[in-house]
């Protein structure tokens, strides 16, 4: 379907007083990041987006598409990505990618090719069109759901609820989905992930009680905390092929 | 008093739906009520009493065929509702044979499917998918996006008036579309005059009368045979 946006409506939060925030619009290419302590009512607001609520949640919120309440669920709008989500099928990456491109209807090009493309330069070990998907690693079968959502999945609205340790480039991901027009909205801890997004709307007892825009601090906050995080990333790499740290990599 | 209708193979979410739409109609000041036919085990109906408060009944078919005892026993099932005098009543079927869907001409008819089968469990499972006019599909959570997407689209072409609503049988997302569907049914229909959606599968040999030795003397009745003779 072609959204032009999508808006969310206040309602209350647990303890039945309105909501601050009282509106907030997304359009194509949007990021939202969604933050608060554990129990604040990020997944739920999330939920609230994915099923399109119309007052009828326990939140009492609205999710508008194009500045309308949506007359059906339109299927296919969200694309959901969690920690918990796992490949269950038994194939191999290049099969699987080609059976999804083909389910959508987009024949023609080379997918598998496409889509590991990206995936590879997500994460560290490569992913080879042969590998059962069963047997990829955490951080690559992140890498290739990340991929394949960008670039076959139609859904324009991306729910990503706590992607912390996925062992992948943040950044490049997150940048790969919206460079696509998606609308990007992440329930997240992980103050690299939360810098990402230009916005943030935080999260207490179930209710959105600020909307922040990141500001030139958090700016230079970003790039520093991203340049830490790929530290951080390439000693995991070194490490864990069995390398040794230099101080070169360090100084 | 809207009825429905849900069908599926075992442990796909059935009681799992109806627990979270259950909460969410109370919440609302409705009176549901549920009825749940099963073969050996209570524990679906009791969970839901013990869990609402709410009217519910299990009927256990023992050694006949579940759908059977299903169908001869949905009248009074209604009934029992009307007398309940719930405004919502789910009838949850157990749902353990392909061959046949118990959905009912004029009550809207669930199927519940989850996404951790397989791509052709869809077309393994036949009139209990292509009679439906829901098809929900469950365990969204614990598959990547792409299977969704991909399981979806391989629900079958030939129900046309089905639509298809993901639910989170564990979070209850979703659960609310499913009852703005139900909203948009029509009210149950007189049970004394409804008619199955398919036909009902043949049982009537030694085995459906407790026969359990298997060799071939001891059937009777209505004993079908693969064509052995053309077998390599
Ligand atoms: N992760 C996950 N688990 C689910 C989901 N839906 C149901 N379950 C779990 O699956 C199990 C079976 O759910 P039930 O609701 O009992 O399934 P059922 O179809 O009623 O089963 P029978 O009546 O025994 O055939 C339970 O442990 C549920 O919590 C879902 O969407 N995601
Ligand atoms: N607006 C609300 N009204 C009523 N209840 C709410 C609301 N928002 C959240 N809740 C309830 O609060 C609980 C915690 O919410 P939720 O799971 O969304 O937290 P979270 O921020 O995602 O936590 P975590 O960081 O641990 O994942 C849930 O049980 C939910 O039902
Ligand atoms: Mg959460
Ligand atoms: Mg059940």
């Amino acid at each position: 379907m072609s959204l032009a946006s999508i808006s969310i409506l206040a309602g209350q939060g647990r303890d039945g007083g309105v909501e601050v925030v009282r509106r907030i619009d997304l359009v194509p290419g949007d990021t939202l990041a969604v933050v608060g302590p554990t129990g604040s009512g990020k997944s739920v607001l999330l939920s609230d987006i994915e099923q399109l609520a119309e007052g009828d949640t326990p939140s009492g919120r609205r999710i508008l598409l194009n500045g309308r309440a949506p007359e059906r669920s339109p299927l296919g709008l969200v694309a959901t990505l969690s920690q918990r989500t796992n490949f269950v099928i038994d194939t191999n990456v290049a099969t699987f990618v080609a059976t999804h491109a083909a389910c959508l209807d987009k024949p023609g090009e080379d997918w598998p090719n496409i889509v590991l493309g990206l995936a590879n330069r997500l994460c560290g070990e490569p992913i080879r069109h042969d590998d059962p998907l069963q047997g990829l690693s955490g951080g690559q079968t992140r890498a290739l759901m990340i991929a394949d959502i960008a670039l076959i999945s139609d859904a324009p609205v991306i729910l990503l609820d706590e992607l912390e340790n996925a062992g992948i480039d943040k950044h490049a991901a997150i940048a790969a989905l919206a460079d696509r027009g998606k609308i990007i909205l992440t329930a997240t801890h992980d103050p690299v992930l939360v810098l990402m997004s230009r916005r943030r709307v935080v999260m207490r007892g179930g209710a959105m009680v600020h909307l922040h825009e990141r500001d030139a601090a958090e700016t230079l906050w970003q790039e520093r905390l991203r340049g830490l995080d790929e530290i951080f990333r390439n000693a995991r790499e070194t490490l864990r092929g069995g390398e040794r740290l230099t101080l070169g990599g360090i100084l | 008093m809207k009825i429905i209708t849900l069908a599926g193979p075992p442990s796909v979410g059935k009681t799992a739906i109806i627990a979270h739409a259950i909460r969410v109609l109370l919440a609302a000041g409705r009176k549901p009520a549920a009825v749940k036919f099963d073969t050996r085990s209570p524990v679906d109906a009791e969970r839901l009493k013990r869990d609402f408060g709410i009217p519910t009944i299990s009927g256990l078919s023992g050694y006949l065929c579940p759908d059977h005892y299903f169908v001869s026993n949905m009248e009074e099932a209604m009934d029992w509702g009307a007398h309940q005098e719930a405004d919502v009543l789910f009838v949850e079927t157990a749902g353990l044979c392909l061959r046949c869907a118990p959905h009912i001409e004029g009550i809207p008819a669930v199927t519940v499917v989850d996404c951790l089968g397989g791509f052709d469990v869809p077309t393994k499972m036949g009139p209990m998918l292509s009679c439906a006019d829901l098809i929900v599909v469950t365990k969204g959570d614990l598959v990547s996006q792409a299977e969704r997407e991909v399981f979806i689209h391989s629900l079958p072409r030939n129900a046309p008036r089905a639509e298809v609503l993901p639910v989170n049988g564990l979070t209850g997302t979703g659960v609310r579309a499913v009852l703005r569907w139900l909203d948009r049914q029509p009210e149950g229909a007189n049970a004394a005059s409804a008619r199955l959606r398919h036909d009902m599968p043949a049982s009537i040999c030694s085995y459906c009368t407790g026969e359990r030795r298997i060799g071939r003397v001891y059937q009777t009745g209505n004993v079908e045979k693969l064509d052995w003779k053309a077998a390599p």
